[in-house]
């Protein structure tokens, strides 16, 4: 069947069976390379994309119940400039191999959007379920510590521009 | 700012091609099968680009193949110097995610003396890069950088000798900084590297009988002379890696390429009987059952028809008449009855076994490790493309050449035939040298005579992927009056017979499945503790032992990050503080007796760094000084640190663990970790560090969750919650790393770069177990001490 998907800003129109995952959608009919394939389960969260505001496993979602526009990796940077999640794990150089990190950064977007000051029992209760077998936790948790301080010292910034 | 790939630009030229990238679901397969044409014509243009590397500067036919072997001992395999002045270095190594590419870039800028910021890295593509052989062994510093900086201080001469000429002054009255050579004394007189060779071949013959040994007539620089080298550039892959832009192996798609999925015998050693292709044949974009042996493929137009094809097929097999192995639970009484399949000479020291009955006190134990698999977080994949008569295959093996000589002894076609691009994928550890679907991609693609790409599922990945030998290891040990160690027996059987080579043709997974078998099963090996203690009477036994069965078993063996470090020092480093504790004596003082009781030392340092190291880790810690385990407190949680020590190769490692353990529940979490960590000279601290950091928490999953489970017909931990890892909320509060890079005694020449990553490994286990024990007074010695083992051995001892 025919089926429209908004993803990044940008409609597409592709032509497959409605029960497709999503992922196989993005990666090989749209070219994206954010979201990968980890388990095909939702159990790992390589293949993250954001839909509503909320952190979805792309692999297990049936491309034809997202109604919604589609966010990917590839669409948080904004007029060129990365997203501060993005800046902050090259700031903390989070990655090993990187495999995973598609997930990491987007499961941590979908929380800082919700949530812009987590505390750390937030901060690994919100990642728990993303997984990382080069186990870079411990850096992946500093880094979205050192974004969710840019993001706060960004908008105090906005906000005196705004009262002078 | 230049972005720097690390992917060669003929290839990047054929990927990134919009035309060739989308095809969209409603193009006919006829339309697919006649864009297959397109990338000789593209690889065959990308084939002209100016860049001399050596396979492409014969001509646009190159690219195209056939592949020879590229050619180490000319320098222009390595280096190229472009007309803007910035060098490009192509090296025969893949990175598995540590960061080794920009280490590289380090160490042969500082040599060739050009700006760290002009430089490029291509790796482990093997036609376009020499043989190193990939990554493996945590030696890209060790000893594959050596010829790096061999060569990249030959450029450099060469470069000089030229500027010399260009100049009219002699070599010794030049200055060379950031590729600009001046005349000393006189600046204004300069030529740049760019303008003495810049697009053009340097000709020089290089000497050495094998890539390793290459080198030139230049002598290296001093550690002194180093500007590059002991600074922490960024990583240049982490950029591409966080906003989406890397091409990864999985990312390859190419015109008229069909997806692959496999169907695994559902018991270990399942034989095929037939299989019902009218189960699928009416699937949308079904194209070909494929089927040799016990092997069997479902190949489709998409990649979601072919999961879908492969979970529809209808196969009958048949079980085989005895078990393939004995359950999980049942498996460590197995290993211990069965007869060795092989026994390493015993290492003997003194005479043990007339010093046992002398002991005022004796403590024995068993430790048991299990299977423990890779489980990387991506299955296997690989797409391999049959044009031109040739085989492409592009994947994430760390041993890309390997997987080159592999394919081509399975297909039976000369290697010149077979280049294999690597490209980054999920983190390699040694799955990757033993890689499955590389040769299974280059088998389907050319049944089919279309590209193939083929993946894994991820119950097929952690079921079939290669696995650590499970150990069982059986210790003694004997007290005199006084509390020193004076005997020691450290007997390990290792479950580890037909251990996997590095995609070799004939014991790669597609093959064992065909009913390939080489006449001799690798013997495989066990392991004995690497630590320099002195124990007057010791003796170290390892024995090798075979599962019943060999061949096509998803308990095949392979190399996992310290292939057997992390089991044989889990025993001995547990069993030392076991000993400590009957002695009633403080673990760190136990383990710095036998340190200093010699002065005898080897050619690395190994005591002296030894002591160094435990030093440094005790102090960083804040290490109090009492024996384990401490006055149990009352609460829910029970806190408590342990430690252990190892050495790998010429590193020396010592961590502290502090766990805190729920008496209630028997969860384990360890808050904070400490790693005194000597590897010689860091090229890249802030890289070591965090490698550190990740291969200590790996081993923690491996201490606290990873078994592979089994049932007496298959494997049953088949995904993330048959097969649990560590996850964020397990994540220590504070990591503190200490590079200690220090022989003590600073009469002695610099220490060169040692093996950083692998180490890190070895002592996490027993540094945990003996924290548990230090915080509960319980001895755990079954890996791995998931919730329910740990409570049951907390109520067993009245916790």
């Amino acid at each position: 069947m025919s089926l429209t998907l908004k993803v990044n800003g940008k409609s597409h129109t592709v032509d497959v069976e409605p029960s497709t995952p999503l992922l196989y959608i993005l990666r090989n009919d749209l070219g994206l390379q954010g979201p990968r394939f980890g388990c095909g389960l939702g159990q790992c969260g390589a293949c993250t994309v954001i839909v509503n505001g909320v952190a979805t496993r792309s692999c297990i979602t049936p491309a034809s119940s997202v109604k919604s526009e589609i966010t990917t990796l590839e669409g948080i940077a904004k007029e060129g400039k990365l997203h501060p999640l993005q800046q902050a794990w090259i700031d903390e150089q989070v990655p090993q191999c990187g495999f995973c990190q598609n997930g990491q950064i987007m499961t941590a977007k979908a929380l800082l959007d919700k949530n812009p000051k987590p505390s750390d029992a937030q901060i690994r209760q919100a990642m728990n379920g993303t997984l990382c077998r080069c186990m870079t936790y411990y850096r992946i948790q500093a880094a979205i510590k050192r974004a969710v301080k840019v993001v706060a010292a960004d908008h105090t910034a906005a906000e005196k521009e705004v009262v002078a | 700012m230049r972005t720097f790939t690390k992917i060669p630009k003929h290839v990047e030229d054929v990927l990134q091609s919009d035309a060739l990238r989308n095809i969209g679901a409603t193009t006919s397969r006829r339309d697919l099968l006649k864009r297959a044409g397109l990338l000789v014509v593209s690889f065959a243009a990308a084939g002209t680009s100016p860049i001399t590397s050596p396979a492409n500067a014969q001509g646009p036919a190159a690219s195209a193949g056939p592949y020879p072997d590229v050619d180490f001992h000319q320098l222009d395999s390595w280096i190229v110097i472009h007309e803007d002045n910035s060098a490009t270095f192509y090296v025969g190594k893949t990175d598995c995610g540590q960061g080794t590419g920009t280490s590289f870039r380090q160490i042969m800028s500082d040599e060739l003396d050009v700006a760290y910021d002009k430089t490029s890295c291509i790796m482990g593509s093997t036609d376009i890069t020499v043989d190193q052989g990939g990554s493996g062994g945590s030696t890209a510093m060790e000893r594959d950088s050596l010829p790096m900086k061999r060569v990249a201080a030959e450029a450099r001469r060469v470069l000089l000798e030229m500027g010399s000429a260009r100049l009219g002054v002699p070599v010794d009255q030049l200055a060379v900084s950031e590729g600009v050579i001046t005349v000393k004394g006189d600046p204004s007189k300069s030529v740049t590297y760019g303008q003495l060779i810049g697009g053009k071949r340097f000709n020089v013959t290089l000497t050495g009988n094998n890539s390793n040994a290459t080198a030139g007539k230049a002598a290296v620089k001093t550690v002194q002379e180093l500007k590059n080298v002991g600074l922490s550039p960024q990583r240049y892959d982490i950029p591409p890696k966080v906003d989406g832009s890397l091409k990864w192996a999985v990312d390859v798609r190419l015109p008229g390429m069909v997806h692959a999925r496999n169907v695994k015998p559902p018991v270990a050693g399942a034989k095929l009987v037939s299989i019902d292709e009218s189960s699928v044949r009416s699937m949308p974009g079904f194209v070909k059952v494929v089927s040799k042996g016990n092997y069997v493929a479902v190949v489709c137009e998409r990649e979601e028809q072919a999961i879908n094809a492969a979970r529809m097929l209808k196969v009958n097999w048949e079980k085989p008449a005895t078990s393939p192995f004995p359950s999980s639970e049942n498996l460590f009484g197995y290993m211990r009855d069965v007869a060795p399949t092989s026994s390493a000479n015993p290492i003997v020291v003194g005479n043990p076994d007339a010093t046992f009955p002398t002991a005022a006190k004796m403590i024995q134990a068993d430790y048991d490790i299990p299977f423990q698999g890779h489980t990387a977080i991506s299955p296997a994949h690989a797409t391999a493309d049959p044009s031109n008569g040739q085989m492409t295959i592009y994947s994430n093996d760390m041993k890309s050449y390997g997987m080159r000589l592999g394919v081509a002894a399975f297909l039976g076609i000369p290697r010149e035939k077979v280049r294999v691009v690597w490209m980054e994928g999920p983190q390699g550890y040694g799955r990757t040298a033993a890689e499955d679907a590389g040769c299974e991609a280059a088998y389907l693609a050319n049944e089919l005579g279309r590209p193939v790409r083929v993946q894994w599922m991820r119950n097929e990945e952690t079921a079939w992927d290669t696995k650590a030998p499970a150990f069982a290891v059986s210790m003694k040990g004997g007290l005199d009056a006084a509390g020193n160690l004076i005997a020691l027996d450290y007997n390990a059987r290792a479950a580890d017979y037909n251990h996997v080579g590095y995609n070799e043709a004939d014991t790669v997974l597609i093959a064992q499945l065909m009913g390939i078998r080489r006449a001799k099963p690798a013997a495989g090996s066990a392991a004995t503790p690497g630590e320099v203690y002195a124990i007057p009477h010791r003796r170290m036994t390892a024995h090798v032992v075979s599962l019943p069965m060999v061949w096509e078993t998803p308990l095949r063996t392979g190399n996992l990050r310290d292939p057997n470090g992390p089991q044989s020092t889990f025993a001995s480093e547990s069993f030392i503080d076991e000993v400590a504790a009957a002695a009633k004596a403080d673990p760190l003082d136990f383990r710095m007796k036998l340190l200093t009781a010699s002065t005898d030392d080897d050619r690395g340092f190994r005591r002296a760094r030894s002591i160094a190291v435990l030093k440094a880790a005790a102090g960083a810690y804040g290490w109090d000084r009492r024996p384990s385990p401490k006055m149990r407190g009352t609460g829910e949680i029970l806190t408590g640190r342990g430690m252990a020590y190892a050495f790998r190769g010429q590193t020396i490692v010592a961590e502290i663990a502090e766990v805190e353990v729920n008496r209630r529940t028997g969860h384990v979490w360890v808050k904070r970790l400490v790693c005194a960590h000597d590897c010689g000279l860091a090229i890249n601290p802030q890289s070591l560090r965090h490698t550190i950091e990740c291969a200590m928490l790996h081993s923690i999953s491996r201490t606290l969750y990873e078994e592979v489970q089994f049932d007496t017909e298959k494997v049953t931990s088949v995904d993330w919650n048959s097969h649990p890892t560590l996850t964020h909320a397990d994540t220590p509060e504070k990591i503190e790393v200490v590079l200690v890079n220090g022989d003590p005694n600073p009469k002695r020449s610099d220490l060169p770069p040692y093996g950083a990553g692998e180490a890190a490994c070895k002592p996490m286990l027993a540094a945990i177990a003996n924290a548990i024990f230090d915080a509960t007074g319980v001895r755990l010695r079954r890996i791995p001490f998931r919730a329910p083992r740990v409570l049951t051995a907390l109520k067993a001892a009245q916790v």
